[in-house]
């Protein structure tokens, strides 16, 4: 158990992160928020087989996680964590997908191969611009943002609410495990059905701990709406990380950087 | 001032599973009294808490404060005059900042922003959390989270305090600084516990429940020398008031 949270969960230290004063950090959240829609947009946007024209990519989350000082490390981590459910989207591919597309010396690759390669970079781009994204701006800083940008109210205030409380959450679900551990002998109680009743009382008590948080809310004159007061302030070196990183993407995408640089340097990929 | 007068009449109450909850309940608290209301656990203090901010309605009976009975219509003005601190602070403190947190109550009376921060800064000053300002608050030790909740609630200048057992689960250092910050206030404090000590400390009347009835209810000091009441209620003399387990002499 406490493995999960220090590896899956370990939202505090992305929160610390987020405290970090760099020129990355300054930015208005707007800003990086806008420009991470577009790179996943666009990194989307790609076909099936697509590998080299990926590569340049790297860029943006390169640069930034090193101006903005997050550590590689972590963010391998938290890639290989979350990596489970993108090999999970991709392995049937080299299964159905058996055409040969290209040869590598003797050996054919088949296009399912080609695309699940394609997915997992996909899969690296943009998990790690999410996690880019959130650890620079913090997790409170991208709802604003959200909201800022008009997303439904509901919607931003409901995330702000799920992060909040997945910290308490956590804890219970600690102590509920411990519980059983202690009380379970030669892993008598350690099975599904008695998992499925922690998993129904965890509810009820969730359940109820949103009609006290509702009620606090109620005593301190909510209404409906949710006002902070937080001032963002969009400065011209926003609009310029915004349109800077835009164009090169748009030309990444358009443009086969590598096969150029490869024609350049005496064609390396013939 | 008769705004700070809190008045239950007659009042009974259950919950929708139709158990009679609170039973006959009267008692009148005057403009600058504090009240400890006591009993064990289950006999329904946090339910007449509940009444006192217009949450729980009563099946007869009434409530008021101040000048107006709690009904639909004066719900709002209620909630202003009576300030609430729940006895789980997790579940006060839901934004992701102290100073959000702190600020939420006054940005929803309407209070202009600029006003707000300085508003912040006072509660904060006051419950001395200033420090603790921009830290979220899952992070805060239990002592912090309880003064942070009080700092939210002192942000909306309540003229009642209403607590639901604010010494619960504090270490005694935390207590302590606790019981001190809540001497400091000159508000009229309504407080349910069963840390008789605190009582004895902070509230000159005790009103003891036992079984969603009014036992007992009287100067603190009477009370908690009265080993009958105690007894029939289930609670225990305030270790101040006990012989001393040592020498053996009273207090
Ligand atoms: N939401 C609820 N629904 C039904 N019964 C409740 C609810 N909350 C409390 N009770 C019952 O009401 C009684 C009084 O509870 P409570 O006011 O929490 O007591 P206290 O705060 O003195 O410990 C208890 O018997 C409890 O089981
Ligand atoms: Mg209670």
């Amino acid at each position: 158990m406490a493995k999960i949270d220090s590896a899956f969960f370990n939202l505090g230290y992305l929160d610390r992160l987020s405290y970090l004063d760099t020129p990355v950090h300054r930015l208005d959240p707007r800003s990086k928020l806008i420009t991470s829609l577009i790179f996943i947009f666009v990194i989307v946007s790609f076909h099936k087989y697509e590998i080299s024209m990926l590569l340049p990519f790297m860029l943006f989350p390169v640069s930034i996680a090193s101006l903005g000082e997050i550590p590689f490390a972590y963010l391998a981590k938290k890639i290989m964590i979350v990596a489970p459910f993108a090999v999970m989207v991709g392995i049937f591919n080299p299964v159905f997908d058996r055409g040969i597309l290209m040869h590598i010396g003797d050996t054919g690759i088949s296009g399912g191969w080609i695309s699940f390669i394609s997915i997992m970079l996909r899969f690296i781009l943009t998990i790690s611009a999410v996690f880019i994204l959130i650890s620079t701006t913090g997790f409170t800083g991208v709802c604003l943002a959200l909201e800022r940008m008009k997303v439904p109210k509901i919607f931003a205030v409901q995330l702000l609410f799920l992060y909040r409380y997945i910290f308490v959450l956590i804890e219970e679900v600690h102590s509920m495990m411990a519980a059983r551990a202690l009380r379970s002998f030669n892993g008598r109680g350690m099975g599904h059905k008695v998992a499925g009743g922690i998993i129904g009382h965890l509810l009820l008590r969730t359940i109820d701990r949103a009609r006290r948080i509702h009620l606090a809310m109620h005593c301190r004159g909510f209404e409906g709406d949710i006002h902070i007061m937080r001032a963002m302030k969009f400065r011209p070196a926003d609009a310029l990380f915004i349109v800077a990183w835009s164009s090169a993407f748009l030309c990444f995408r358009f443009y086969d950087i590598p096969g150029i640089i490869g024609k350049v340097t005496g064609g390396m990929f013939r | 001032m008769s705004h700070h007068i809190v008045e239950v009449k007659d009042l009974f109450f259950n919950y929708p599973d139709n158990i009679p909850v609170l039973k006959n309940i009267s008692f009148r608290i005057t403009h600058g009294e504090s009240v400890a209301i006591v009993g064990a656990n289950g006999t329904g203090k946090t339910t007449l808490l509940l009444h006192l901010n217009g949450y729980l309605v009563p099946a007869s009976g009434s409530v008021r404060i101040g000048d107006f009975p709690v009904t639909k219509n004066t719900l709002n003005s209620v909630r202003r005059t009576v300030g609430m601190v729940f006895q789980n602070s997790d579940d006060q403190l839901f934004m992701p900042t102290v100073r959000d947190d702190v600020a939420f109550g006054p940005l929803n009376l309407g209070i202009p922003p600029e006003e707000v921060e300085k508003i912040v800064e006072n509660s904060l000053t006051r419950v001395g959390a200033l420090g603790l300002k921009d830290r979220p608050p899952y992070k805060l030790s239990g002592g912090e989270k309880k003064a942070v909740a009080i700092a939210g609630v002192l942000a909306m200048s309540p003229d009642i305090l209403v607590m639901d057992e604010p010494t619960a689960n504090l270490d005694p250092r935390a207590r302590r600084r606790l019981i001190r910050l809540l001497s400091s206030f000159e508000h009229t404090k309504i407080i349910a516990t069963n840390d008789l000590d605190m009582a004895l400390d902070l509230c000159g009347r005790t009103i003891v429940m036992h079984n969603g009835e009014i036992m007992a209810d009287g100067t603190t000091k009477d009370i908690f020398s009265n080993g009958e009441i105690l007894e029939k209620s289930q609670l225990e003399r305030p270790l101040v008031m006990q012989k001393c387990p040592v020498c053996n002499s009273e207090y």
